[in-house]
Order: C-alpha cells, then structure tokens, then sequence
C-alpha cells in the first residue's frame, strides 16, 4: 500500500563509475585496550564540545566527559575508564593538519562502565525522549560526514521514507558490510526506532549488489518485519544521498535542494546500529567499526575499535606497515582525507584507514574531452568551473552550481590529464564562503558604525536644543529681570 | 609515524593523456595499412618524414618555451597530428611539402597559440590548408591507384621529383566529377571512367572503409563520441540524399559522398578532436552537422573538389559560440549558505538545514 | 508623411516607456564605493570612517589607494568601479596587515573607560571603575582604542588559525 512513492522501473543517477571493490570483508576483531585515548573537542565545521572533566578526574566507561551546547554538536563519552592526564593541543583528524585542544584519557585497564540505562519497550516512549536519548548518546551520522543524528531526526517536514544506507560505494571500505553481517538484527531494529522516530512510512535499507551475504543476512533478519531490502548496482557513487534516492526512486533532488524537503531521510547502517544500542540497552557511541586495509598494512582488517584510539595502536593490531606505507588516509580513497602522523586517534566519523603507496602523475592541460562531464554524478560541468576557479571568477562558480559539488572525485579519476579538479574546486568553495562571511561582517561593521553616527548626531542635537531652551529661558528671565526693574 | 598530505581522490587513474592518443594512432593502422596496398611505400616515406619533422618541431617549441620536453613529447599530440597530414596530402607529393605543412602545424596552429589544449584550430587541418593555399600544384597531383610504388621508386619520387612518369598520377573522383559536371556531363556517363570503382575511387572507397573500421575501434574503446561522427555522416548523407532524389543526373548519391574524399576519416579522426570541437553531446551534434553539411557545400557548389580542412576549421571557429549558448542555461541559484563538508564515503549531505519547528 | 510621423510617435513613446521601465537602478556612486571599502572605520585613510572616505572618493577629493586593509585586490576593485588605473597603495597611510582583534588584558585594565568613545563600532563593554572587554567577533581591528588607553592594556591579537575557519589551499 505505501509503495506509492516507489517505482519498480530500475533507475540510476547520471554520471559514476564502476571502480574496482578491493573490500576485504573479515570478522570484526577487538583489540586490546590502548593505553590513552585521545577526545579532540572540535567535532566538524563549526562544531565544538566543552569539556565537563578536569584534569585528575577519574572517569568510568559511559561517562560524558564533554558536553554538547546545542543540538547541532554531541556529548563525547569516555570509551574506557582511566584518568583524564591533561586537556591539551594535539593534531586531529582533520584536512587542516592543525592541532586543536584534545582532552587525554589515561586509561586503568579495568574498563569498569557506568551502570546502562536499557530502555525495553521504544514505542512506550514519546518520540522526543527517543531523540533526547540519542542525542545524550553522541550519535551522528557514521558513514563520514558526523552530522549529528537527533538534528537529523528533529524538526524536519513529514518524512515518507527513511533510506538505511548500506550502499558502501567507496573501494576498500568493508565496515558496513562486516556490521550487516554480524548484527543484522541489531540493525533492523535500530532502522525501526528511527522510522517510528520519523513515523516514516517506507524503510528501505540499500546495499550494493556486489555485497550477498550482507543482503542475505539483512533479508533474514527482516523478515518479520515491512523493511525492504533493496539491492542497488554498485557504480560509485551510489551511496550519495541524492544519488541513493535517484536510484530507488526515480525521483531526482534539484540542485540546492534538501532531500528532507522532499519527504527523504538517509542514514548510515552504522547510525542505526548505534541507535538500537544508545536506546535499547542504553549504551552510548563509544566504539565502532573501522577497516584498515591497503597495501601498507600487514594484514587488512575490520576493527571494532574504541573511538580516540591513536591510529598507530590500531596499526600496530594490524601486524604493523609494510614497505608501502607512503599515505595515510582516513575515510575511503575517494573522499577520504590524508592525514599527517599516525598519533591522530580515530573519531566517531573514521570508517576506514587507509595505507597506500603514493601515485603522482604529472598534470597535464585540459584536452576538453568532457569526460569529467560525463561522469559527474551532479551533472555538473567540471572543465568550466575548473576554468572559473582557477581564473578566481567566484561569480560563474556559483552560477554553474559548484555548491552542488559533493567532491565525489568522479572527475579526477577520469581526467586523461590529471588535473586536480575537486582540489580546486574545495578551494574556491572555501573562498566562496570566506567572502561571505567577510561580506557579512563588513556589513555588520557598516550597520554598527551607522548607529553610532546617528546616535551622535542625536545626542549632539538634543544638546542642541538643550542648550537653546536654556538660552531662551535666560532669555525670559533676562527679559523678566528688565522688566522688574522698568517697573 | 609522519605522512604527507593531500588533496582526495587517492585513486589513480589508468586514463592518460598519452593512451588516448596512442589508441588513435592505432586506429590508424587499417587505415595505413590500406593505403600502403594501394600506393605501396611512398605512404610510408610520408608518415616517417611527418613523424620527424613533427617531433623534431615539438621538442624546439617546448625547449622554447621552457616546458618539460619528454612528458609532453611523450603525450603522442604531435605524432597524431603529423599521421594525419601525412596521409590526408597526395603520397607522391614532394618531401618538402609535408615537412613544410608539419612544421606550420606544430609551430604556428599549435605552439604559438599555447600547446595542446589551447589550439583553437585543428593543427593538421591548418597545415593542411596552409599547403593547398601555397602549393596548389603539388597538393592536387594524387597517385593512381592502379601503381605501387616499391621503396626505391617512392624514394625517387619524393626527393629528386622526376618531371613525369608514365601512369604515377590520376584525378580523383570528387574533381572528376566536378569537373565533367561542370562540361555537362551526367553522373551516370561520368561514372563509366576506370577510376571508379564500385562506388567512388577505386582505392578511397577501401580506405575510407578502413577508417571506419579504426573509428568504430574507437567508439568501443570509448575515445571518441557516437555523437560527432553521426552528426558528420548525416550531415554529408542529408542534403545529398535530398539532392540525389531530386535529380541523380546532376547530384552524386550519398554513398558516392561517404565513400570519396576523406569523409570518415574527418567524421571519426579529425572532428573527433576534442581540444577544437564543441562539448556536450547537444554540442557535438551541432559541430558534427555543421561540418558534414559544409562538406557538402563546398563538394557542390564549392571551388575545391574536396572540403574536409576548410569545413572543419570554420567549424572550430565556431565551436566556443556553440558552447557558449548551451552552457547560458545556467540555473542562478543563491549558494546554500551551509553545506557540509563531507569527507567519508556515504555522503550524508544536506542534512544541514535552517532548523524548522519540530513537528510533534 | 502623416503615418510616419505616427510611426515615429509611436516609437519615440515606445523608447520612453522602455527607458522608464528598463532603468537600471543603479546606487549611488558614494554607496557604490562604500561596499567595496572594508568596513574597518580604521581612520587611516585620514577620514573618519569608511563613508566618509567613500564621499571623498566620491567628490574627486580622495586617491583610490589610501585604505591600507583593502589591500590589493580593493584598490583594483574601486580602479574597475570608476574606471581609474589601479596603483599601489600609498605607504603614507599605512601597510596591509594580517586581520587581528583587540584583547584587552583584564587584569591590567583600570576602568577608565577612554576606550569607549573611540571604537568605531561600539565593541568595547565597560563602566567607569569596572574591568572592560571587547566582543572579539564585533571587532574590526581598526587599532583606535589603542592609544588611548593610559595604562596600555589593549594588545591586536591576530585570528587565531583553527580548524573550524581553515580553507583548502593549494598546497595542501
């Protein structure tokens, strides 16, 4: 009945490519506890934390150590129980290579947790304390981006279908794939708090069809209940959220669009897994799981790792690095971002680490083969915003849409000479936003120098006057006075 | 542990410059190989002297202008560019006319307007017109296709230009015709001369054959576009098909259209140029139909037997006015004030917005 | 004769009508310059704020490179606006410098409150007797409130390089 929003034709997205999978799914392996663990209180963007903790402080496993101070940033949770050693400045996760206030966590090896909270029956609970308890549980989205996911289920227009994205469309990345396999009803049953969150009618968890088993074992434990599995072709990128929805749909999102104004929700199978732990048995996000892979690591592995591990602790599980150790990369080797030294711990947002050889290639000029065009799964125009940003025209950039860009990469692996497209087109996005913001504070500095030049132009008139009534009142006086005396 | 940084995607691609070029090249080969059957070793003379020259000129211009000479000597762009001079003149032409149009093509059509991808003008096409305009007399003169020329004989030919051998050239068919038409001929009497073949020339029929073998090679290996060649062979095949059913007396079949001259070789190797065609698959139809028909034109009513160079560079001036006026449907959309910046592999953008009321 | 003086009416209505509809609105010149001036109400120009520069600019009674934190790219910007040759900025008025916000150091403040008038913006708190502070993200680091200040408290901090407003570069 409510596959009225679903179209049986097979559609697809314009653009993508097919890119070899280089996934090695294994069985999810714990390590042993790493001896500190790293909390960088910057979360993406504009998003920070406020640390609840003090030096000294002994804190157990479950435990908020920083608070969020709105809903667009989370709480951070102590993965284990230890000593807080310091608050200090230490590289993060981040495509800046900057350093930022971390709170360090020495840990005592006991991992004694705080008491959970299991809450047994979700549909007894009003649907705004289901969002509070994820919330207070740190959750955001997962698949990469960290976009907190009780804001993501707040205030949105009435939502039709929630998309479970179980896509994985990036090379080398398996998580998601070793998760669905391992705790497929964890995540049928997280997918259904979010849908009875959103009272969405339609859940469809999407999965790649180069991915059986993980589909198999999402089928089996779906199978009592109205969520559809739906295998999508596994073309990168299939796993965007404009993408995704094409794909299942047909409906396609107009550029500069929202797809929840369109009645879509997407959320990472991860998420939903962490959702169902955060309100079912009350556990907090404080773990999750990571591959690393690549040709610079010994041996290729998913990892269910505590979040601010250190990455070299994970390494070191990992039988350590091979001679092809040149990169480190953090996320998939599309989108991923590459980071500076392996004393950088793992967030919330890591879902892969990546260990690859360098492959430089000379860039080469344009030779307009419109390959980038044909490939962009935005159906943008690479080669001409490639020109207008090199050329620092911020104005065309916009025009043809470059805030549509979702730096997929699809223009760059094509490109026969090399030209580092979603580099340059990072750039002038961020010069983009920096001339707003400067545009912005210049006209608040313009509004406020205004206001004080009326506001003196004011009080220099009311003295003005001021002074007038006192000279007319002399004047009386005065007046007064001559006429006393006349008399 | 360090490591150094950079921008995403870390994956490399296969897709180079330099194997696209190569893949033309070797699409050539039916197309040489034809050729060669035909008029045996003077082709061959031809595309060594081209190759020379051109790579010899391509290395000046970059050493000139302070570039890396191997990388991009290496990408194949000048060697493509003087196989296809060397088999678009006459085989039996002078050495020095092919040295002199490669030269012009590598140094003025090509360096002096920035190197490869900044050419607004087919290169080999420039030279080629650049020869017919100076040395019409050398450019006209084609080889019977009823002579091979072993090695010793093409070498004769070429460097000491004999004043005449017996049966070395013959007209082609595209100035036959024009020229019998124009003594009022019918198509029908003119076709009876022993240079036609089954269609058009005895040879350009086969070769032209062979150049379509190595395009349709092409559009499987997905170098060039279905778009451009299409539009190219329906832009010749439309007016003539038009004409040809108005009067077959006066006006030579479209076949006869496809088969003579050069006309896939321009529909599948030299409209295919990315650099100086138009982009878009909307764009390339037009560029690709706008050369056709001019190639058309100018067979007709035009005064040179074949058009192939001058219809595709009056195309090329026009393919930044083509691009131009696709390209102006932009939608103006104010940049979304937030966007997230996304860094793993499901992208979970938009999920930034304005915060609405909750609903519940 | 009668129709084409009727035709030439007509069209002479016609480009009226098309004048009055199609006129570009077009800001005045002085707001024209203004939004391509900074915003700092530094006074280095020798004006006391932007549009008071811009007037001068405006009037011919000013040179296009006297604002130090427009920097380059502004001066070309007023150049194309009026239609000027760029030049580069007069050293008489000052360098460009890198953005930085005035921080007053507390515990050194005595609460005299001469700070106050000077800034531009109003982005200095305080009362008489009572420690000041500046609203760093109001601030526009114009330096007036600078010298004023007898006990020398008030220090430019430069912006502070942090993840949250770093920007992809080229040489990343």
């Amino acid at each position: 009945m409510f596959n009225f929003f679903w179209r049986k034709k097979k559609s697809t997205f314009t653009g993508g490519i097919i890119l070899d999978g280089h996934k090695q799914v294994t069985k999810i392996n714990t390590p042993q506890l790493p001896k500190e663990l790293i909390y960088p209180l910057f979360l993406t963007s504009d998003r920070y934390t406020k640390a609840c903790v003090k030096v000294g402080d002994y804190v157990k496993k479950g435990q908020v150590i920083a608070i969020a101070d709105s809903l667009l940033s989370t709480p951070i949770h102590a993965a284990s129980s230890g000593i807080i050693s310091s608050i200090e400045k230490r590289l993060i996760a981040h495509p800046s290579g900057l350093a930022d206030d971390c709170i360090i966590l020495q840990t005592d090896g006991l991992d004694s947790a705080l008491e959970a909270e299991p809450c047994l029956d979700y549909r007894q609970q009003s649907r705004d304390f289901l969002r509070k308890k994820i919330h207070q549980a740190g959750i955001v989205g997962l698949g990469g981006a960290a976009f907190p996911t009780a804001k993501k289920l707040s205030g949105s227009p009435a939502i039709h279908t929630l998309i479970i994205n179980a896509a994985e469309c990036e090379p080398y990345i398996s998580c998601d794939e070793s998760l669905a396999i391992a705790s497929a009803k964890e995540i049928i049953q997280g997918s259904l708090i979010i849908q009875h969150i959103l009272q969405a009618s339609l859940c469809i968890i999407a999965i790649e069809d180069s991915k059986p088993d993980a589909y198999l074992a999402l089928l089996f434990a779906a199978k009592e209940t109205d969520i559809k599995i739906q295998k999508v072709p596994s073309i990168y990128p299939t796993g965007g959220e404009k993408q995704l929805i094409q794909v299942l749909s047909g409906e396609q999102i107009p550029p500069q669009k929202l797809v929840f104004e369109y009645g879509y929700i997407c959320q990472n199978i991860a998420t939903s897994f962490a959702v169902y732990q955060a309100v079912l048995l009350g556990i907090p996000l404080t773990e999750r799981v990571i591959t690393v892979t690549g040709a610079g690591i010994k041996q290729a592995q998913n990892i269910q790792a505590k979040i601010g591990t250190p990455i070299k602790d994970l390494v070191q599980f990992c039988q350590g690095y091979t001679e092809h150790a040149q990169q480190l990369i953090m996320g998939g080797p599309m989108m991923g971002i590459a980071l500076a030294s392996d004393e950088i711990a793992v967030i919330k947002a890591s879902n892969c680490l990546l260990i690859e050889p360098i492959k430089a290639s000379a860039i080469q000029p344009c030779i307009r083969c419109g390959d980038c065009a044909k490939v962009c799964p935005s159906e943008l125009l690479p080669q001409q915003l490639y020109w207008y940003s090199r050329s620092q025209q911020w104005d065309n950039c916009t025009d043809y849409n470059l805030a549509d860009c979702i730096e997929c990469g699809c223009c760059d692996v094509v490109c026969p000479s090399k030209i580092p497209l979603v580099q340059s087109f990072r750039i002038a996005k961020s010069e983009i936003s920096q001339q707003q913001k400067q545009a912005e504070q210049a006209a608040l500095a313009k509004k406020r120098f205004e206001n004080q030049q009326q506001r003196k132009l004011r009080i220099e008139q009311e003295k003005a006057v001021l002074l007038e009534k006192r000279k007319a009142t002399i004047e009386k006086m005065k007046a007064a006075a001559a006429q006393r005396k006349l008399n | 542990m360090q490591f150094p940084t950079s921008c995403s995607p870390f994956t490399p691609s296969n897709n180079t410059v330099q194997r696209m070029m190569l893949y033309v090249i070797a699409a050539l080969i039916p197309a040489i190989g034809t050729l060669f059957w035909f008029f045996g070793f003077s082709i061959l003379i031809q595309l060594f002297l081209a190759s020379c020259t051109a790579i010899l000129a391509e290395s000046l211009c970059l050493y000139a202008r302070k570039r890396s000479v191997l990388p991009s000597l290496l990408d194949g762009s000048a060697l493509l560019t003087a196989f296809l001079i060397a088999m678009a003149i006459p085989s039996i032409a002078p050495w020095w006319v092919v040295v002199t149009g490669t030269l012009f093509s590598i140094l003025i059509a090509k360096h002096a307007y920035g190197g490869l991808g900044y050419n607004p003008f087919n290169p080999a096409m420039v030279g080629y017109v650049f020869l017919l305009i100076s040395f019409p007399l050398q450019m006209t003169i084609w080889q019977s296709p009823l002579l091979f020329l072993d090695l010793n004989s093409a070498l004769t030919v070429i460097f000491l230009e004999p004043t005449s051998i017996d049966g070395l050239s013959s007209a082609t068919t595209l100035d036959y015709t024009k020229t019998q038409l124009h003594l009022g001929q019918s198509i029908n009497s003119i076709q009876q001369h022993a240079i036609f073949g089954f269609i058009a020339d005895k040879n350009k029929e086969f070769i032209n054959l062979a150049y379509l073998i190595g395009g349709l090679f092409l559009l499987k290996q997905k170098i060039i576009h279905w778009a451009i060649p299409t539009a190219v062979i329906l832009g010749i095949m439309l007016p003539a098909s038009i004409t040809y059913s108005m009067d077959s007396s006066i006006y030579p079949s479209p076949l006869f259209h496809l088969a003579s001259g050069a006309t896939l070789c321009a529909a599948f190797f030299i409209a295919t140029d990315p650099v100086t065609a138009s982009s878009g698959t909307k764009g390339h139809l037009i560029y690709g139909f706008l050369i056709g028909s001019l190639i058309y034109c100018i067979r007709t009513w035009g005064g040179y037997p074949d058009a192939v160079a001058f219809a595709v560079l009056l195309a090329n001036l026009t393919a930044p006015t083509i691009d131009y006026y696709l390209k102006g449907k932009k939608t103006i959309a104010p940049l979304a004030k937030e966007y997230t910046r996304n860094n793993g592999s499901n992208l979970e953008v938009g999920a930034l917005a304005s915060p609405d009321p909750v609903r519940d | 004769m009668l129709f084409l003086c009727l035709v030439f009416a007509l069209l002479g209505l016609l480009l009226g009508f098309a004048h009055k509809k199609l006129k570009i609105k077009n800001d005045p010149l002085v707001e024209q310059i203004n939004n391509l001036l900074p915003q700092t109400q530094c006074g280095q120009c020798n004006y006391i704020g932007c549009r008071p520069y811009a007037e001068a600019i405006a009037k011919n009674e000013a040179d296009i490179n006297q604002c130090p934190p427009n920097g380059e790219a502004g001066i070309i910007a007023l150049a194309n606006l009026l239609g000027k040759e760029a030049k580069p900025l007069n050293p008489e008025f000052g360098e460009q410098k890198a953005p930085a916000v005035a921080f007053i150091i507390e515990q050194d403040c005595i609460g005299c409150v001469k700070c106050i008038p000077p800034c531009p913006v109003d982005a200095i708190l305080g009362a008489a007797k009572q420690m000041h502070t500046v609203i760093a993200s109001e601030c526009t680091g114009c330096e007036l409130c600078i010298s004023p200040c007898p006990v020398d408290c008030i220090i430019m901090r430069p912006i502070e390089k942090t993840a949250n407003h770093w920007q992809w570069t080229q040489d990343v």
